[in-house]
């Protein structure tokens, strides 16, 4: 095992090094950096060429210029020193700095749309897997080949002007017109029978109930302008965290546990209390509260579950401590609504709440939720894009995987000795479905901090794909070298970890020592 | 499960494939029982058609009356006068851009150019990925150390700095070197031959992966030990098992390879202006959305197009090559069987059984 890792490693390094060779002479032979000089008539032309010839180094040859930087970014190899240097950039900027902000950008950008594609892809996935050849089945095939041939800066463009624009003009007055909302909630009420499945009454009633559903409440939030001043408040909460608490126990124990789903209720209850007692707490609130008091969520579930015990504690534990997470997710939402009306009057803002480039309204000033919301509002369409852009690859491959699990053998002898249904899927069948989406989700993970370089330049986001491109056009070959050595190894780490993973996960695979 | 051995006969048909068929032949009857891949083959060899005999290629004249680069006076401001109530099609069907420029025809370039670019890649990436993919497999040892770090080494290297080095090289026509004047005048040809030349690297460690299971099969040992050459092998033996997946994923290389070539055009390191793309048409008229929406809309469309039809052909062809799948039509199935229980009895009537 250690000899495998360390021969990978070492495989590893080898290969950066060519590579990083390559990239450094192809990016200093793909133009002249003194171009935009040379046709400029200014009258200190010699000088600004000098300057930029003694800050890129450029009289001595490409592959010296290579080692030279070598040199330099080999001592980001010795811990603690903080002595790394990856050179300056054409405006005589150190890149290491550059590249940490980069870093930041990217990471929010592509962070969220990786894990929420990964979650519906599964979901998506595994739904149609047990459904397959059924309506939904086709239908979300279909989608998946679809979105497989979308070109992300058309999508973007779309989105920007429906999701942006279109919204907008409809905050500004926010009326849905009576056949509009009965048109929406058709829709609802079609993608509802359709997911359901089983016999047709049955889709036709719950697809009915969804329809008349949708259509009364986006009357009622039509009447109220719910739009303008949104809100959950703790009816609501209540409502949906005894649906969540159903939900969750369904999925993790059976609602023939009582104890979890008593747990799960109880958690519903303690967090409804909590919902009154922390508001004033929240007001105050930063960025570490908020995670302490997930991680207390977290916490108060698992205690309530342990209380309850039952024939089986640990499920009493899970089904409680993911119904106060989610509960108080909701609290949250609750109160990002709260702050809806403050940030959407912003002078700032000025009634515009959906942007279409940047990462943040500049000059933007507020507590921490106008700050946050302000940060959504900028991420929800490049989100939405690389989302509808990822989903179908994460789709077609745990349907894929799940099909072939559930053809195994052991389900079928599962099944035999009668275990519910919800047992199998969630217990036998899920579970080694996943290990091959493990793999690829380490391999994409690797490839997140690539950033998405079209993404970043549609929506104009300053991160790692923007500084490479940027690099590239001005045949600055620092930042260039900067980003690739940072996607490099963090792609080639997540490789060996994929591998690792998959050995550890399916003891059928192991590794060559 | 139980009513496993009663359901096969309501959707699959083992009939066809017990008569003694080729193995030719089941895949092909196979591939054209696929609705959705057939779907896709008429789609695209319609587009195929119109893009390649209405506005001409390589000097050819085309029957459609304006080219990409003609500039006509605008018509009602450019607005498309193809209508499906009533059917028409008119004189600018797809519309006009802001300088008179016929839409209809630069996006039938466009999509001359794409599908080029993916013609050529799928040959390009094709014929290297198995050389090197058969060879690494097949010898083992230090071919195969030195070739897969070689893929290693390009796989990581960004497509998008590749991209934009040969487009500056290209952009240099007055250095006189033959590439440039090459790729000043076959442009997408040039491209098509560079992005084949890096993507090959995915299919050779596919077919890597297909070579040493194969090689190490009875078949092959009998073959070696009845003196067949390395080469007879390889060529005889060993690839028409594999040429499935290469088939399969030469189709899905080539669907990726219109979005990148695309997305590069997008970024500016594609075509160049004079000549059309679709992703360039896109880029140059985004900002034109709000008042003239239909330059947007059909380069993207046809883009959507050719690509998904692609994806449909592959996946065909995936069900069409897989030994497991059965032939299987799920409508007979409903009709037949009662309806199953939930959940349950449903992965049984899964394709990719073999029983």
């Amino acid at each position: 095992m250690v000899t495998y890792i360390v021969r990978r490693l070492i495989t590893a390094a080898l290969i950066l090094l060519g590579a990083s060779f390559l990239v450094y002479l192809l990016t200093a032979a793909s133009g002249d950096p003194l171009e935009e000089f040379r046709a400029s008539s200014a009258p200190n032309k010699q000088q600004l060429m000098d300057a930029r010839t003694e800050l890129l180094q450029l009289d001595t040859p490409a592959p010296i210029r290579y080692f030279h930087w070598l040199g330099g970014a080999a001592q980001c190899l010795i811990p603690f020193a903080n002595s790394c240097d990856l050179g300056k950039n054409i405006a005589g900027q150190p890149i290491t700095d550059a590249l940490g902000h980069a870093l930041v950008q990217t990471l929010t950008l592509v962070t969220g749309a990786t894990v929420l594609a990964i979650l519906i892809g599964i979901t998506l996935g595994i739904i149609t897997a047990l459904r397959q050849y059924s309506t939904l089945d086709y239908g979300v095939t279909f989608m998946a080949f679809l979105f497989f041939s979308l070109p992300i800066f058309w999508v973007a463009v779309l989105l920007k002007e429906y999701g942006a624009i279109g919204f907008n003009n409809f905050l500004r007055n926010p009326e849905i017109p009576i056949p509009a909302a009965l048109a929406i909630g058709a829709v609802i009420g079609v993608l509802t029978a359709v997911t359901v499945g089983g016999e047709m009454k049955r889709r036709l009633l719950i697809g009915g109930v969804a329809f008349l559903f949708a259509a009364a409440v986006l009357m009622y939030f039509s009447a109220t302008e719910w739009f303008k001043t949104p809100g959950l408040g703790p009816v609501v909460i209540a409502i949906a965290g005894v649906g969540i608490a159903f939900a969750v126990t369904l999925l993790s124990a059976g609602l023939k546990n009582r104890k979890a789903l008593q747990s799960a209720l109880i958690a519903v209850g303690v967090g409804l209390v909590v919902y009154f007692v922390i508001q004033p707490l929240l007001n105050e609130a930063t960025i570490l509260m908020i995670v302490l008091l997930a991680v207390a969520a977290v916490l108060v579930g698992l205690g309530i579950g342990f209380l309850m015990g039952g024939y089986d504690r640990g499920q009493s534990m899970r089904a409680a401590a993911l119904t106060s997470f989610l509960v108080g997710f909701l609290i949250l939402l609750d109160r990002y609504m709260q702050a809806w009306p403050t940030y959407f009057n912003n002078s700032r803002v000025r009634g515009r709440p959906i942007a279409t480039i940047g990462a943040s309204t500049p000059n933007i000033e507020g507590d921490f939720w106008i700050m946050s919301l302000d940060s959504f509002t900028h991420l929800i369409l490049p989100t939405m894009a690389l989302i509808l852009i990822s989903l179908a690859g994460y789709t077609r491959f745990t349907r894929a995987s799940m099909l072939e699990i559930m053809n195994m053998d052991y389900i079928r002898t599962a099944r035999a000795k009668g275990l519910s249904e919800r047992t199998v899927v969630m217990r036998h069948a899920f579970r080694n479905a996943l290990i091959p989406i493990a793999t690829i989700v380490a391999f994409d993970i690797g490839g997140l901090i690539g950033g998405a370089v079209i993404t970043e330049t549609v929506f104009s986001v300053r991160g790692m794909g923007f500084l490479f491109l940027d690099g590239i056009s001005h045949v600055d070959p620092n930042p260039v070298m900067g980003v690739f050595v940072c996607v490099a190894i963090t792609a080639m780490g997540f490789n060996l970890i994929a591998d690792l993973a998959y050995s550890a996960l399916d003891p059928r695979v192991r590794v060559k020592a | 499960m139980a009513e496993d051995a009663g359901l096969p006969a309501a959707g699959v048909e083992p009939i066809l494939e017990a008569k003694g068929l080729s193995q030719g032949q089941i895949v092909r009857k196979r591939f054209l029982g696929h609705s959705g891949a057939i779907i896709g083959l008429v789609v695209f060899a319609i587009i195929f058609v119109t893009a390649f005999t209405s506005v001409g290629y390589w000097g050819i004249p085309g029957w459609w009356k304006y080219s990409h680069d003609q500039v006509t006076p605008l018509v009602n401001d450019g607005v498309p006068t193809a209508s499906l109530w009533p059917l028409a099609w008119g004189d600018h069907p797809f519309g006009q851009d802001r300088i008179g420029r016929d839409l209809f025809a630069m996006t039938m370039r466009g999509a001359q150019q794409s599908i080029t670019v993916m013609l050529v890649i799928g040959l390009i990436a094709g014929l290297i990925g198995v050389v090197v993919g058969a060879l690494s497999g097949y010898f083992r040892g230090w071919t195969e150390a030195i070739l897969m770090r070689l893929t290693d080494v390009i796989i990581i290297i960004p497509a998008l700095l590749l991209a934009a080095v040969m487009a500056q090289m290209a952009g240099r026509r007055d250095s006189g070197s033959w590439f440039a004047t090459f790729a000043s005048s076959n442009g997408i040809l040039a491209l098509g031959i560079f992005l084949g030349l890096i993507t090959w690297v995915g299919l050779a460690r596919l077919m890597r992966g297909e070579f040493l299971s194969l090689r190490e099969r009875e078949f092959v040992d009998a073959a070696r030990i009845s003196g067949a050459s390395n080469a007879r092998i390889i060529f005889k033996h060993i690839l028409p098992n594999a040429i499935g997946v290469l088939i399969v994923n030469i189709t899905l290389t080539m669907s990726a390879a219109i979005l990148t070539e695309t997305a590069l055009s997008y970024l500016g390191v594609g075509v160049k202006a004079p000549d059309t793309s679709l992703g360039l048409l896109i880029s140059q008229n985004q900002e034109a959305f709000a008042t003239r929406p239909w330059l947007f809309w059909f380069p993207g469309l046809f883009i959507v197009l050719i690509c998904l039809s692609i994806n449909f052909i592959g996946d065909g062809l995936r069900d069409a090559f897989d030994p497991r799948q059965k032939k299987f039509n799920a409508k007979k199935a409903k009709d037949h069987g009662k309806h199953p229980l939930e959940a349950t009895p449903v992965t049984a009537f899964d394709g990719t059984k073999d029983d």
